[in-house]
């Protein structure tokens, strides 16, 4: 009988060594993206109190991109997540912000001028190419829900 | 199991902890220090700037305190917080008539019974969803926060005045019902050390209080304590109980989870209230939808309204609805024909682990945006140009903006791990294996759902 008892216990736990695996791979692999795109690329913001219109903006990974702020109502901001670009527009006012998107994913665009009571929560977005973090983090919560899962085992055999 | 002793480690039993806690002067001090600031916060709020990023009432609660609460008294401590809690604080010193320890004399309370009626949290949760729906308002704007907290501490007062111990605490304070709900994880107890004792102890000083201390504040007899939720950390019984019964100790996190008996739906639906805010929220504040907040805003106008009802719909309806099917389909599934009320209640505290994930990812977005605001705040706490310590020139720049979302997936990734193992324990309270793998699979699929849908909101 004790013959069986280890390949029992391989088999009970492969599923976890598969789980961990899985996290790591997910979590780390670095995944080559497509070359960068020469074409550079000019957007045109509009600020008011408490919007950016257009409030998402998505472009390619590694192309040069201009922001044109223009403020219609108050001074307003732009700080971009993750870069740590800020520019600010007077009313009437444009202002140009040139940099190369290098980092892939979402990044917030948040208001850097206090504008008013919502102000803190005057956001927009920046996604750049493919939001990589998201499927990991994606990846990750399901299987991290899937060890949570399988955790458990029920003692009560009925 | 072995694991699971190695992580209960009885700090009473230390002697220094145990008379930092027997002592009354720390949470004395703290809650003193808690209450200047408090009320330093209504002083600003009414008088100072009307911009709220400048104003001490808005960043010392809503970035400083929130901050403090969210990610480290409830996910640790549990109740911790109510145990230096300045909002009570003045009606409960009146109420004894004492500042530190039982003068003997009694205060000046009414010290009427609490209405039998409502001896649940549905106040609470009533409370809580009327504070939200103003919330952006009452976030943003340093008047509004005054006239909340200036509420806050009046109701409070007046309700030790009226009715006995802590009724404010437990039946009325919205912050106070989610702390509660949240405490039941901390990986934190007070406890007694053998019921037995207790039982047969006639003069139940813990209850009843002695000289050396009150009766529990929370209307809690600790002999009976099994969870976390009422129990507001005040250390009174420790101090009043004569047999030496009464221990704190550390533990595995979301003991209370997993206890088969006292699931009610007054608590279930705080926790569909508390998850599905925190939806909400994080669509409105952190979203990028520009006429959504000022719907929100505008409080009294036609879009507001809209806002409300969707709001109230959301919270109340299609969250418990939707987690309600899953539920029901994994009964089917199962094959289960036990009653179908009972078992939604049941499974919605699997939701809790969830659901304080979801309000500390979103603490974390809106913190650190905006913590270099405290600096200036405290030097300059009205805005009106003073600065006393140098810091009032101090500008605004977002913290750790690419860390904060690696700390959001984490933290989500543990709350959706803690979800589902309790989804898999309650499930197999009283039922076959099988039958229970069954009934757990599309409550499991309901938090996956709710997990990617927070993080569509946060990071994509
Ligand atoms: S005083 Fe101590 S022993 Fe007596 S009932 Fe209270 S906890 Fe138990
Ligand atoms: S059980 Fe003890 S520590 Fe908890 S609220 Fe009551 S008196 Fe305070
Ligand atoms: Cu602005």
């Amino acid at each position: 009988m004790y013959s069986t008892q280890i390949p029992v216990k391989i088999v009970r736990s492969w599923p976890w060594i598969a789980i961990i695996a899985s996290i790591l791979v997910i979590a780390f692999t670095p995944l080559p993206l497509k070359a960068s795109q020469p074409v550079a690329r000019t957007v045109r913001v509009e600020a008011r109190s408490f919007e950016f219109s257009p409030s998402v903006i998505h472009v390619e990974q590694g192309q040069q991109v201009t922001i044109e702020l223009i403020a219609t109502d108050v001074v307003h901001g732009i700080y971009v997540d993750g870069y740590g670009h800020e520019i600010i527009a007077n009313p009437g006012q444009t202002a140009t912000l040139t940099f190369i998107a290098d980092k892939s994913g979402s990044f917030r665009l948040r208001c850097s001028v206090t504008c008013g009571a919502l102000h803190p929560f005057m956001i927009g977005k920046l996604n750049v190419g493919v939001n990589l973090l998201f499927y990991r983090a994606i990846g990750l919560s399901v299987l991290a829900g899937l060890a949570g899962f399988m955790l458990f085992r029920p003692r009560n055999e009925q | 199991m072995q694991q699971l002793k190695l992580m209960r480690i009885e700090l009473t039993r230390y002697s220094i902890i145990r008379s930092l806690m027997l002592s009354r002067w720390p949470q004395f001090i703290l809650t003193s220090l808690a209450l200047t600031g408090f009320l330093l916060a209504i002083l600003t709020g009414w008088f100072g700037t009307p911009v709220g990023s400048r104003n001490f009432s808005i960043i010392f609660v809503w970035i400083a305190w929130w901050a403090i609460l969210m990610l480290i008294a409830v996910p640790f401590f549990g109740r911790g917080w109510c145990s230096i809690c300045p909002i009570p604080a003045p009606g409960e010193w009146l109420q004894r008539g004492a500042l530190l320890q039982p003068n003997g004399k009694g205060g000046l309370s009414l010290g009427k019974r609490w209405p039998n009626k409502f001896r649940n949290i549905w106040l609470q949760n009533g409370a809580f969803l009327l504070v939200a729906l103003f919330s952006i308002i009452v976030l943003t704007q340093p008047r509004f926060t005054a006239v909340v907290l200036t509420a806050f501490l009046s109701i409070a007062v007046a309700t030790s005045l009226i009715f006995e111990r802590r009724a404010f605490c437990r039946y009325l304070c919205p912050v106070g019902g989610f702390i509660g709900l949240y405490s039941q994880l901390a990986p934190i107890e007070l406890r007694v050390k053998d019921a037995a004792i207790c039982a047969s102890h006639k003069t139940k000083d813990c209850y009843n209080g002695n000289l050396r201390g009150y009766g529990c504040p929370w209307q809690v007899f600790p002999g009976g304590l099994t969870k976390n939720t009422h129990c507001g950390l005040c250390m009174e019984c420790l101090r009043t109980c004569t047999e030496d019964n009464i221990l704190v100790q550390t533990r595995p996190f979301a003991q209370d989870l997993i206890l088969p008996g006292g699931r009610r739906l007054d608590e279930a639906y705080k926790a569909f209230i508390m998850l599905g805010s925190a939806l909400v929220y994080m669509s409105v504040l952190l979203g990028p939808w520009g006429s959504l907040k000022s719907a929100a805003y505008q409080i009294g106008s036609a879009p507001w309204f809209a806002y409300v009802a969707a709001f109230l719909v959301f919270v109340l309806a299609v969250v418990p609805g939707l987690f309600s099917v899953a539920v029901l389909i994994g009964r089917r599934l199962a094959g289960l024909r036990y009653n179908a009320r009972r078992s939604v209640i049941n499974f919605a505290y699997a939701l809790i682990p969830l659901g304080l994930a979801a309000w500390i990812a979103f603490s974390l977005s809106f913190v650190f945006a905006n913590l270099t605001y405290l600096a200036p705040a405290l030097s300059d706490p009205f805005g009106w140009g003073w600065d006393l310590i140098g810091a009032a020139g101090v500008g605004w720049s977002p913290l750790f903006t690419e860390t904060v979302p690696l700390m959001q997936i984490a933290i989500l990734t543990i709350g959706l791990f803690g979800s589902i193992s309790i989804v898999r324990r309650i499930a197999a309270e009283g039922v076959s294996k099988t039958a229970a793998l069954y009934q757990s699979i599309p409550i499991s699929l309901f938090c996956v759902g709710a997990t990617i849908l927070i993080l569509t909101l946060l990071i994509a």
